[in-house]
């Protein structure tokens, strides 16, 4: 589709660079960039929206919908990215009978950009995951399962990096501790490496290496808990240095508006989760000035 | 062309908001249509009927056991048990659940499989665990000290008056703690280690490669009309 006129990885952006393709877009908002990223977490193979008589969400959620408020979006402003944060899997007979597949069509229709694996993502093992990649026309990424001894090897990226309006962005994905939470039979020699140490290697990566302008995460691991070494994403962007936003999933955490937290750099972080079922997309705006006024006194965030 | 590149770039401002997926969104037609075949399928498959439920099944109606936990318990033993010894020509000796693995009464009326997706929605398999008679014992203990009825066919627990062990019967027989026994379950409880209780010490572990849902399933199928009550398998005197 047209979207790749101005939504290009970083090798293809080279070359559009190069071939004059720059016109498009950088010369026709001095102003300002404006990019918007929309997620979802946890859908658990909710296609269709609840029904009417369902007593906590009646008439709610449905992919079909989902579709036309991403469209409504693209249309407002092209230079928007759609990221889940894991568990696309499991909840409802669509994946039972079909293993995913629906689930990753529709995802690749509706042009998401990119997913992290959740726990359920593993429902159907290593092997039921692989099966679907092929329906998958967005990335899977993950930095902290290290799928090298399995039959996933080379199917999932730790990262990726996306140009959009001369805005780089770099998007990593992060996992929970699959021990005790999905049987051994199904992640086989899945390594859960630790969350905090990737992160950090990521986020330095992708800013040093990577020269991104912004740097998100999506990560599985839970929004909060009591213990603070259990990783989370309020402790996950405490500790970090260069992520601004977390996309998060596994606890259906409805936050009624994105968590403000404080990073190492004593820089803002927004951590977000949408509940789950597809109720809901989270939609978040990024504004970018060019330098030239150098003393950008911090980014002012409305939530 | 040179002279618009504008250099690094500032981030000055971020907005944030959730955006509820409702009626007053209209359904894009592609999508709506390409999912139509498949839930069209869907439905066909799981609202035939399978079997009749001559009154309601459920998780409360019972002090230590109920109509729900008991029909599962039996159905898991009575579907396993043939498929065990015919792989291993072991006797299947009794069955245990967790409560919180039934995840669903069933209303009376007809039965079909989309009851047993409700009840089972999840992917776990019927595992074989061979038990030392010391850690039955335990298990035994664990499942009278439980708050939840955790469901189990094919034995019998009797407590006295003041709540302690009065009798266990297995296959009939009393409990003989000098033998082992082979205990049918989820092997989500088997997987999940000793945090979740149930069996914290096993000599071994069979794998049947048979699904909880699938057994419920075959069960519809084989049987006219579900049964199963709340029974004196696990009582207290009084």
């Amino acid at each position: 589709m047209k979207r790749r006129d101005f939504i290009t990885n970083t090798a293809a952006a080279s070359t559009l660079v190069g071939m004059g393709g720059l016109g498009l877009s950088s010369c026709s908002n001095l102003g300002g960039k404006k990019i918007t990223i929309l997620h979802t977490n946890d859908v658990h193979s909710h296609i269709d929206p609840f029904p009417s008589s369902h007593s906590q969400y009646p008439n709610l959620g449905g992919v079909a919908r989902r579709a036309t408020l991403v469209e409504q979006i693209r249309n407002e402003n092209p230079n928007t990215l759609l990221f889940d944060a894991g568990d696309i899997f499991q909840g409802t007979p669509y994946f039972n009978f079909y293993g995913g597949e629906l689930e990753f069509k529709l995802m690749s229709k509706l042009k998401y950009d990119a997913a992290t694996i959740g726990n359920h993502d593993f429902d159907n093992g290593v092997d039921g995951l692989l099966a679907q990649m092929p329906y998958a026309s967005f990335e899977m990424l993950s930095a902290n399962y290290d799928f090298s001894n399995t039959v996933l090897d080379g199917y999932v990226k730790p990262y990726k990096t996306y140009v959009v309006d001369d805005i780089k962005i770099g998007v990593y994905g992060l996992g929970i501790a699959l021990d005790g939470l999905v049987t051994k039979r199904l992640y086989k020699e899945t390594r859960y490496l630790d969350p905090f140490e990737i992160a950090s290697d990521m986020e330095r990566q992708l800013k040093e290496e990577e020269l991104c302008d912004l740097i998100i995460c999506l990560s599985h691991l839970g929004y909060d808990y009591e213990n603070p070494q259990r990783p989370s994403d309020t402790q996950l962007a405490q500790r970090t240095s260069h992520t601004q936003l977390i996309i998060g999933g596994h606890t259906h955490t409805f936050l009624e508006k994105p968590d403000v937290r404080i990073n190492q750099n004593g820089d803002s972080v927004l951590v977000n989760q949408v509940g789950c079922y597809g109720l809901n997309v989270g939609r978040i705006d990024f504004y970018f000035d060019a330098t030239k006024k150098a003393t950008a006194q911090g980014v002012s965030i409305s939530v | 062309m040179v002279s618009c590149k504008e250099g690094p770039q500032q981030l000055s401002k971020i907005e944030g908001k959730q955006l509820p997926i409702n009626a007053s969104l209209e359904e894009v037609d592609s999508i709506a249509s390409f999912v139509a075949p498949f839930r069209n399928r869907i439905n066909e498959v799981l609202d035939s009927t399978l079997a009749y439920a001559p009154k309601p099944f459920l998780l409360d109606d019972g002090k230590r056991n109920t109509s729900m936990g008991n029909l599962m318990a039996d159905i898991v033993f009575e579907e396993a048990a043939p498929l065990f010894k015919s792989r291993t020509g072991n006797d299947l000796d009794f069955v245990v659940l967790n409560y919180g693995g039934v995840r669903s009464i069933i209303s009376e009326g007809n039965v079909s499989a989309r009851n047993a997706y409700e009840v089972m929605p999840f992917e776990n398999r019927i595992a074989i665990v061979e038990m030392s008679g010391s850690a039955v014992r335990e298990l035994i203990s664990f499942l009278i000290n439980a708050t939840r009825r955790h469901p189990f066919s094919g034995m019998q627990i009797v407590l006295d008056k003041k709540g302690s062990l009065e009798s266990v019967n297995i296959q009939g027989m009393p409990f003989d703690e000098n033998r082992t026994y082979f205990v049918g379950t989820s092997d989500y409880l088997v997987q999940g280690g000793p945090s979740i209780g149930f069996f914290k010490d096993t000599l071994s572990t069979t794998d049947i490669d048979y699904f909880l849902r699938n057994a419920i399933i075959d069960h519809f199928r084989k049987v006219d009309t579900l049964n199963a009550v709340v029974d004196d398998r696990f009582i207290q005197l009084d």
